[in-house]
């Protein structure tokens, strides 16, 4: 595929389990690097399931999406829309009648690379699973998030994306590496502290993959999904959009210190000591 | 959980990976003249098809159930034997024929020359390399198989990843899938892992899961072979 002259990066957040916060994460992590001034759009691959208008808290102004731009029907320019908060991120919708069938290679391939044109960022949020829609979201992919929570099934879920992202990639099949970080959602330090939880240590262990970030459980998450606001941008000071922040940072090549921020001041910190790659 | 599970048999029930070679007979348009070429050939080499069961290829040729039925009864009276079908599309066959293959590797055509020699033909095997070598971590869903030899795993295998070698099977990270050594029938097969979490060990068909394994061979290094048809664990440590 022929590079464009900006630097866009392809990144796909995705996960292999459902419920893992992908789409949390996605309009998180978009909503940080837009507020630092790059201009993002967030793509939704989960067709028939689409979230991220909600999320985003764009669904009362979908009118095209993804499919009517594969088929044609609309432009690119028609389909994305502009965040109301932060004039730097852009969303692209899923259609919502259609399924993953609807999509094709060609078709993601050509929106990809016309995204890569015009943006800093183009952030694909894959749908759980491991069938087409997952496989396409991360097939133009340079950087990968594996967002995991810290147990068992989400764990192995993860390292078999991980071999997907190592095979079924178009950057694979030319013998590149797409570059991959984990990011571990839902994180809860009085659990961990019970042994409740895998601890961070043995996740990164089983998945060698370098940490973007760990974010704390929090129902701050909860509360700016349902307002339709990235957590990010809803409340900033909280400990999760700390973390998101953080993790955006990361993701630029920012050197920053690997910490769990946490609402009560201090009492966790902990310090790890290592930085993300 | 009790300790009864440890004196369970090992092995009640084995299960092997089998792969091997056999000669595929594709009939061509028409069977009579197919046939009488086959005839041809066996007066030639007698002991060609003997003890030789073959795949019967239908790709050039488009006959229902009862004709293919026809052509292996045919096929039979010639002493040949047909121990599957390939080529045709209708998986639907009755039971009576037997089982449709697919995905068989081709390795090489036996050329007619040989069907003059007397008994089977048998070719210098090409000399494979003996061992594999995986320098990247084993993810969950891979299954990494090499019968020819070893496998040397440097990563971890993954929960739910397996490794089947017909030799030994070395991991120098965390075993926390499955491994299954000697796959091709060899008692003499190892597995070593620096550290075992495997779900499932197994050595020439011969094996045991995590539930029989004991605890106190978890979560540190350990090898496995095969003793008197019962599979042994040991800590490296």
């Amino acid at each position: 595929m022929a590079e464009t002259a900006s630097m866009a990066k392809v990144l796909v957040v995705t996960s292999g389990k459902g419920g893992v916060g992908k789409t949390t994460s996605t309009a998180a992590l978009g909503a940080a690097l837009a507020q630092a001034g790059q201009k993002v759009a967030v793509v939704d691959f989960d067709v028939g399931l689409r979230n991220l208008d909600l999320v985003m808290g764009a669904e009362r102004r979908v009118v095209f999406d993804f499919i009517n731009v594969v088929q044609g029907v609309a432009k690119l320019s028609q389909a994305l829309i502009r965040d109301k908060r932060l004039e730097t991120l852009w969303l692209l919708p899923a259609s919502q009648t259609r399924d993953k069938d609807a999509l094709t290679e060609e078709g993601v391939a050509s929106i990809i690379n016309e995204l890569r044109g015009q943006f800093d960022w183009v952030i694909c949020d894959s749908p759980a699973g491991i069938e087409r829609g997952a496989t396409l979201a991360m097939r133009f992919a340079d950087t990968a998030v594996i967002v995991t929570n810290p147990e068992v099934s989400s764990v192995r879920d993860s390292d078999r994306i991980i071999g997907l992202l190592d095979s079924k990639t178009e950057k694979a099949e030319n013998g590149q590496r797409v570059d991959k970080h984990v990011l571990i959602t839902r994180y809860d330090a009085q659990r961990a502290a019970r042994g409740e939880m895998l601890n961070i240590e043995d996740v990164l262990e089983i998945l060698s993959t370098p940490l973007l970030g760990i974010i704390p459980e929090s129902e701050e998450v909860l509360r700016a999904s349902n307002l339709g606001s990235p957590i990010t941008i809803n409340n900033a000071t909280s400990a999760p959009a700390r973390a998101y922040l953080d993790a955006a940072r990361r993701l630029k090549g920012d050197a920053v210190p690997m910490s769990i921020p946490n609402d009560r001041k201090g009492l966790l910190d902990k310090l790890f000591g290592r930085r993300a790659a | 959980m009790t300790n009864a599970i440890a004196v369970r048999p090992q092995g009640a029930m084995r299960l092997h990976g089998r792969s091997l070679m056999t000669f595929v007979l594709t009939p061509t348009t028409p069977i009579t003249d197919w046939l009488t070429e086959i005839d041809k050939r066996r007066r030639t080499s007698p002991a060609f098809f003997v003890g030789r069961p073959i795949i019967l290829d239908l790709a050039a040729v488009s006959l229902n159930e009862s004709q293919i039925g026809e052509l292996i009864k045919e096929l039979d009276e010639r002493g040949i034997r047909v121990m599957a079908l390939e080529g045709t599309e209708d998986d639907r066959l009755g039971p009576s024929l037997p089982p449709v293959l697919k995905r068989g590797r081709a390795t090489g055509s036996e050329a007619p020359g040989s069907f003059s020699e007397k008994g089977a033909a048998r070719t210098p095997r090409r000399q494979e390399p003996s061992s594999l070598l995986i320098e990247n971590p084993v993810r969950s869903g891979q299954s990494i198989i090499f019968p020819n030899g070893d496998i040397t795993v440097l990563g971890s295998v993954a929960s739910g990843a397996e490794v089947v070698a017909g030799g030994s099977i070395h991991i120098y990270g965390t075993l926390r899938g499955r491994a299954m050594a000697g796959s091709m029938g060899n008692p003499r097969a190892r597995i070593f892992c620096s550290r075992n979490e495997a779900e499932l060990v197994s050595i020439d068909g011969y094996y045991r899961t995590a539930e029989e394994m004991d605890a106190s061979l978890r979560s540190r290094p350990a090898q496995c072979w095969l003793e008197n048809r019962v599979l042994a664990i040991a800590a490296l440590d």
